[in-house]
């Protein structure tokens, strides 16, 4: 079942590919709480989406639902399908792992490995997965470390700890351990809310580099990061799609009383 | 009903009473009263926590005291001499209480540690919550009653008193010990470590043993050096198992001696020579535990830094 999606890594040499998402129905659970309530929303391949809104209106829930991490939490729950490339990755037979393969994520506190060095960090998801050593497992780290944008800081010392390395260095590591796996889609969790404005405007930067060869689905609590990345936005309130549009149009003619009121600071 | 507050109102007053300022009202019969009371606790407390703190160090200074002067190379590597004669030390029971703490960690150890990976990573619900609740109960048995197990299981059918039946008694010992231990820290392995190995499309199985435990590893040695440290004294189960012995044994199959056994065994020795000799085990088992807990303090010092 999962042919379609192993296919599609095997191609890597034809990028850009881009996969698209297409979220169809989606209802997800904390225990008997609903965190979301029948979203529909299409994610075009090769952009950045933005999801908005504020806390506690599921925007990080449904980015979890994306790569199937929010049902490995005790006791949460999933209805619906997310379309990924013609494949539903909730149908029977596809497995989470394998999902979690293609489709990367980094999350909102950099979380490497601390037990493990830079070169470790980025090396662990090609190891594990696709088997790489050697010199082809290097070569695949340096391009990684590359298209982060971190390789320059970190060619002299790639056996020093992860930890070792500052906060926003090591969110670039975080995307650059998940870019090492090729994914189709990349998936961030307010990946810049623990960040300092430089290290923030670095992780931007390259968000804007990254969508020629990745989907992008990004969280952030910052319109202004909204704005100035995405390509579509999407607000969430109470777990509901409230409105969902290009970025421009959102945030310059909203349709709704409540985007208004959201996107003009007057909640939230 | 409202009790007059003296003084206290007179603070509120502009200027010019002649009233007591509140923070000096205190100095009445009654908070007299409430100072010695205060006073007192401090003092029954104090004297509490000296007499615990001085217990050790009386036992410590008596034991060496007794046993001082058997503490010397013989003493760890010759065996007791006959009817008391000069000399000899208790070799055996060092060696037997090695391969006992040996054979009850492979016993302990593994099925400790998985149990505790069991409850902290897949365990939910009330299958999860019982087996917490056995390992609980487990840790406090008497440990005399996994000695009588083991003899029953082991000491019976073999028709044996053997160092395995007393390293499996002690093995039962430190199950309970390692699982709680390794449940707690593998707990505290933060959830974003998890999930970043998951999101790198890990199994669950892979995650646990090359992310959680290798984070939690500090921990887990913790509770396997405070298990066998905890095992080391127990002399009740051995008494139906290992039984104890006076000749170099590495024959599990056999009587086996250990330390604290030895001890137990000296003690009510006749001669002169072997009661010392026993307080001389006495103080380096004292001394072999004290420093596996220091050994633990250091490490889990560690651990909080990580």
């Amino acid at each position: 079942m999962d042919q379609a999606i192993v296919e599609q890594t095997s191609r890597s040499v034809s990028r850009p590919a881009g996969m698209a998402l297409s979220i169809e129905q989606l209802n997800a659970w904390y225990g008997r709480k609903q965190a979301l309530f029948d979203i529909n929303l299409t994610v075009p391949p090769l952009s950045v989406t933005a999801l908005i809104g504020p806390s506690g209106c599921g925007k990080s829930t449904l980015v979890r639902c994306l790569n199937r991490l929010h049902e490995t939490l005790p006791g949460a729950r999933v209805e619906g399908r997310v379309i990924a490339n013609g494949l539903d990755i909730y149908g029977r037979g596809i497995r989470p792992m394998n999902v979690r393969r293609h489709i990367g994520m980094v999350f909102q506190q950099p979380n490497p490995l601390p037990t493990r060095s830079i070169f470790e960090n980025v090396a662990i998801g090609p190891r594990l997965n696709l088997g790489l050593r050697g010199s082809r497992l290097k070569e695949l780290v340096e391009r990684s470390l590359q298209q982060a944008a971190l390789w320059e800081e970190v060619k002299d010392r790639l056996h020093s700890p992860a930890t070792s390395l500052s906060g926003g260095q090591q969110q670039r590591l975080c995307i650059a351990r998940a870019l090492a796996l090729e994914p189709e889609v990349l998936l961030m969790d307010e990946p810049c809310s623990a960040l300092d404005p430089i290290s923030t405007l670095q992780v931007e930067e390259l968000i804007t580099y990254l969508k020629r060869q990745y989907t992008i689905v990004v969280v952030t609590h910052n319109m202004q990061q909204a704005a100035r990345i995405a390509d579509r936005t999407a607000f969430f309130l109470q777990g509901h799609l409230v409105e969902e549009g290009e970025t421009q149009q959102l945030f310059t003619h909203p349709r709704k009383k409540e985007t208004e009121d959201y996107i003009s600071g007057r909640f939230g | 009903m409202s009790v007059p507050m003296p003084a206290s109102s007179s603070s509120t007053l502009p200027s010019g009473e002649s009233r007591l300022h509140p923070f000096l009202a205190t100095r009445s019969s009654l908070n007299l009263r409430r100072r010695l009371v205060n006073a007192l606790i401090v003092l029954f407390t104090t004297l509490a926590a000296l007499f615990a703190a001085g217990l050790l160090i009386y036992l410590l200074c008596y034991v060496l005291s007794q046993g001082l002067r058997y503490i010397n190379l013989d003493f760890f590597t010759q065996l007791p001499t006959p009817n008391g004669e000069p000399g000899g030390g208790m070799g055996e029971a060092f060696q037997g209480s090695l391969i006992l703490i040996a054979l009850a960690s492979l016993m302990g150890v593994p099925l400790g540690l998985f149990t505790g990976i069991y409850l902290a990573e897949f365990g939910r619900g009330s299958f999860a919550q019982g087996v917490r609740f056995l390992v609980d109960v487990l840790n406090g048995i008497p440990t005399i009653i996994f000695g009588l197990l083991a003899w029953v299981l082991i000491v019976i059918p073999m028709q044996s008193f053997s160092g395995l039946a007393g390293g499996f008694a002690l093995g039962m010992i430190m199950i309970p010990i390692v699982t709680r231990t390794s449940e707690d820290v593998l707990r505290l392995v933060p959830r974003e470590l998890r999930e970043a190995s998951l999101a790198l499309g890990a199994t669950e199985a892979r995650t646990i043993l090359q992310i959680v435990l290798p984070a939690a590893r500090n921990g887990i040695i913790t509770g396997v050096v405070l298990a066998m440290a905890r095992v080391a004294g127990e002399t009740a189960p051995l008494l139906m198992t290992a039984f104890g012995t006076t000749f170099w044994n590495t024959d599990v199959t056999q009587p086996m001696d250990a330390l604290p056994l030895r001890i137990f065994q000296f003690t009510l020795s006749p001669y002169q020579q072997q009661v010392n000799q026993a307080y001389a085990g006495a103080f380096v088992l004292i001394v072999l535990i004290l420093l596996a807990s220091l050994a633990v303090r250091l490490a889990t010092g560690g651990f909080k830094q990580r």
